[in-house]
């Protein structure tokens, strides 16, 4: 261990880093796959049927931690009513300059009206364009989160909303296996439960397959999918990067 | 004008017009090649201390971002140009040229390539070729600590003051250390002219320095050459965590490039003379292709500058810096005593074996007593005679560390 040779072991290890890959990445042109559970900007989901969920009970004004949620209920008008229930959320106001994305409304919220996407990339000029009110929170007539001028959605960021609910989901028992107990959304349905769950994982439904295949060597041994294992991997992984005429035998 | 022919052919036939083109042709083609390569060894630097670090890197400007250096040295020329209200006005704005000058100087005595004759006049590659050669290059090294220790003193700034002490002091440490091996060297090849000591190593990778000398010398100019250039791990000059950003902690806009400039251009030109001196310069195997035989000489040279370029970054990455008393102890008790051991047998054993052997002998005797003394220093220091108490033992009120008046009864 401590031979003479040893100093130049800083010597060997920085050489053999030349040819190690990057862990950087060259951001606003690339970026890494998001965590399923990632928490961004907030969204106000509906139900199937396009009523919005919130009932403006204030739980989720209450749990957080740093008031940036500014909640104001009203009762449903009886000719047109926004929500199923008795009332719902007249005002719905979230200050981006105070929110810590700590997820504790939508842990709070009873009827999962409110989720979290996988968008953090937004940006303000002034204070007052901080303040996302239901303009900007409500999904819109297919069940997404509105893509506002200066948010920079990504691909699969919109189709992810709630990972974090779904997957702790009833009474944060992660070993749940069975019906779900979450309600459908606008132009989703019910979603599938987020992998990790259960044994019965269904990365493609929940979108954390890219995620998988993006950073396979820091899972368990026993999660890596069989295609990126072991020397099949490392051959499969040298196919993907041949041209493609040389490719015949795939699919 | 006879000496002057002795030391280049070019002036043989006298100073004519033709000679007096071919030398302002060959100081404007050596200053561009040597800003290039500086633009190049900014940009490569960065590059590769990123690869060993699994970075990325510049990569936004040109392939590669290898045109980073010049977007960096066009935002600095616009920017605004500070000078601290405490700082020495003239001295502040002198210092920069002081280390650039030096910097561009020393450049000038390294061969690049072999002779070309062109029109019947015989163009050394090397844009001089003085016949104090060598010490031109020490001599620079000293005028370029002037600019670091006038740029921290003029900046009326305290840790920039700091580095200024602590540049000239590692100068001072490392100068002689540096001086004696190029001794060694001067011994060997009889003359002081760069372009002979090359030429003295033209014959062979046996007849280099670095193997006709022993490994020693080398071993210990390269050292002493890092500490003069204040690179890692000898950057206590500039070193960060500890002096901010040293002596050119006030400088910003133009000065600082300047500084910057000069920095990397001595990694160059360092790089270039410990090829020179020690790895035959522009020597190297050059391969039977007509009219195309002077441009292997250059490309080897400038392989072997690259290599020794990049072992400096190399350092970078994989050393942590010295500290500074460090530093002061590698110089004084380490580096001189053995070069100067080193110089005495080489001398020794060029005048005959027998002399070596004495000298040898005479020199592991020195040796000797040399780390016995270190040893009773080092061991003197932390004892309860040391003049200073150590650090962490402070006198309590009613506890005496040492009585004077003790002392002062005994005699």
């Amino acid at each position: 261990m401590s031979s003479p040779l040893s100093f130049f072991g800083g010597f060997k290890l920085t050489f053999q880093h030349l040819t190690r890959p990057r862990v950087t990445v060259s951001y606003p042109d690339q970026k890494r796959p998001k965590q399923p559970r990632q928490h961004g900007r907030h969204v106000l989901n509906r139900y199937e049927d396009g009523m919005e969920k919130c009932i403006g009970c204030e739980l989720c004004a209450g749990a957080c931690p740093v008031n940036c949620i500014y909640v104001r209920g009203l009762d449903n008008p009886p000719d047109h009513p926004v929500s199923p229930g008795e009332r719902y959320g007249y005002v719905y106001e979230i200050n981006y300059l105070r929110c810590i994305h700590c997820d504790l409304c939508v842990e709070a919220c009873p009827t999962q009206a409110i989720t979290e996407s996988k968008m953090f990339e937004f940006s303000f000029t002034n204070r007052a364009d901080a303040i996302y009110t239901k303009a900007e929170l409500v999904v819109d007539d297919h069940g997404f989160p509105k893509h506002l001028p200066w948010e920079d959605w990504r691909e699969g960021e919109a189709e992810m909303t709630g990972g974090w609910m779904r997957a702790t989901s009833p009474s944060g028992d992660a070993e749940y296996e069975g019906v779900v107990q979450w309600t459908g959304d606008l132009g989703v349905g019910v979603r599938a439960p987020e992998a990790g769950q259960s044994e019965n994982r269904d990365d493609e439904a929940t979108g954390s397959k890219q995620l998988r295949r993006a950073f396979f060597k820091h899972l368990q041994p026993e999660d890596v999918n069989a295609d990126q294992a072991g020397l099949q991997g490392k051959l499969n992984e040298a196919r993907a990067k041949m041209p493609k005429r040389f490719r015949k035998n795939e699919q | 004008m006879t000496w002057l022919a002795n030391v280049d052919p070019l002036f043989i036939h006298g100073t004519t017009g033709v000679v007096i083109l071919i030398v302002i042709i060959k100081v404007i083609v050596g200053f561009a090649a040597l800003m290039g390569a500086v633009t190049l060894m900014i940009w490569f630097e960065r590059k590769a201390i990123s690869d060993m670090q699994s970075r990325i890197g510049p990569q936004r400007w040109g392939p590669f971002g290898i045109l980073q250096t010049l977007a960096d040295g066009i935002k600095l020329f616009f920017k605004e140009d500070l000078i601290p209200a405490e700082a020495d006005r003239f001295v502040f704005k002198l210092a920069p040229y002081l280390a650039l000058v030096p910097a561009l100087i020393t450049f000038s005595i390294v061969p690049i390539g072999g002779t070309l004759t062109i029109g019947g006049h015989q163009v050394m590659l090397q844009i001089a070729n003085p016949p104090m050669g060598i010490l031109v290059m020490l001599a620079m090294s000293g005028i370029s600590v002037y600019g670091v220790m006038l740029a921290g003193w003029a900046s009326g700034s305290k840790y920039p003051l700091l580095s200024s002490v602590r540049a000239s002091a590692s100068m001072i440490s490392y100068e002689a250390a540096l001086g004696i091996t190029i001794v060694t060297i001067v011994l060997v090849t009889g003359s002081l002219s760069t372009h002979d000591i090359v030429t003295s190593q033209a014959h062979g990778i046996w007849h280099w320095n670095v193997i006709r000398l022993g490994v020693v010398p080398f071993v210990i100019f390269w050292m002493a050459i890092t500490a003069e250039l204040g690179r890692p791990p000898f950057d206590v000059v500039e070193s960060d965590s500890e002096l901010v950003g040293g002596f050119n902690t006030e400088y910003s806009a133009l000065r600082f490039a300047l500084f910057y400039l000069a920095e990397f251009m001595n990694t160059i030109t360092m790089s270039a003379i410990i090829v020179t001196l020690f790895f035959g310069g522009p020597a190297g195997w050059i391969p039977p292709v007509a009219h195309l035989k002077w441009v292997f000489p250059i490309i080897w040279f400038v392989l072997k500058t690259v290599f020794f370029c990049f072992c400096y970054i190399w350092f970078r990455a994989a050393l942590p810096r010295f500290r500074y008393d460090q530093v002061m102890d590698l110089g004084w008790k380490r580096l001189i005593p053995l070069s100067l051991g080193w110089m005495l047998i080489v001398a020794g054993f060029l005048v005959a074996p027998a002399w070596g052997l004495v000298l040898t002998a005479a020199v592991l005797m020195a040796s000797l007593v040399l780390t016995r003394a270190f040893d009773l220093g080092s061991k003197r220091e932390s004892g309860a005679d040391s003049i200073l108490p150590t650090i962490g033992q402070r006198p309590l009120p009613g506890q005496v560390l040492r009585s004077w008046s003790e002392h002062e009864e005994d005699e």
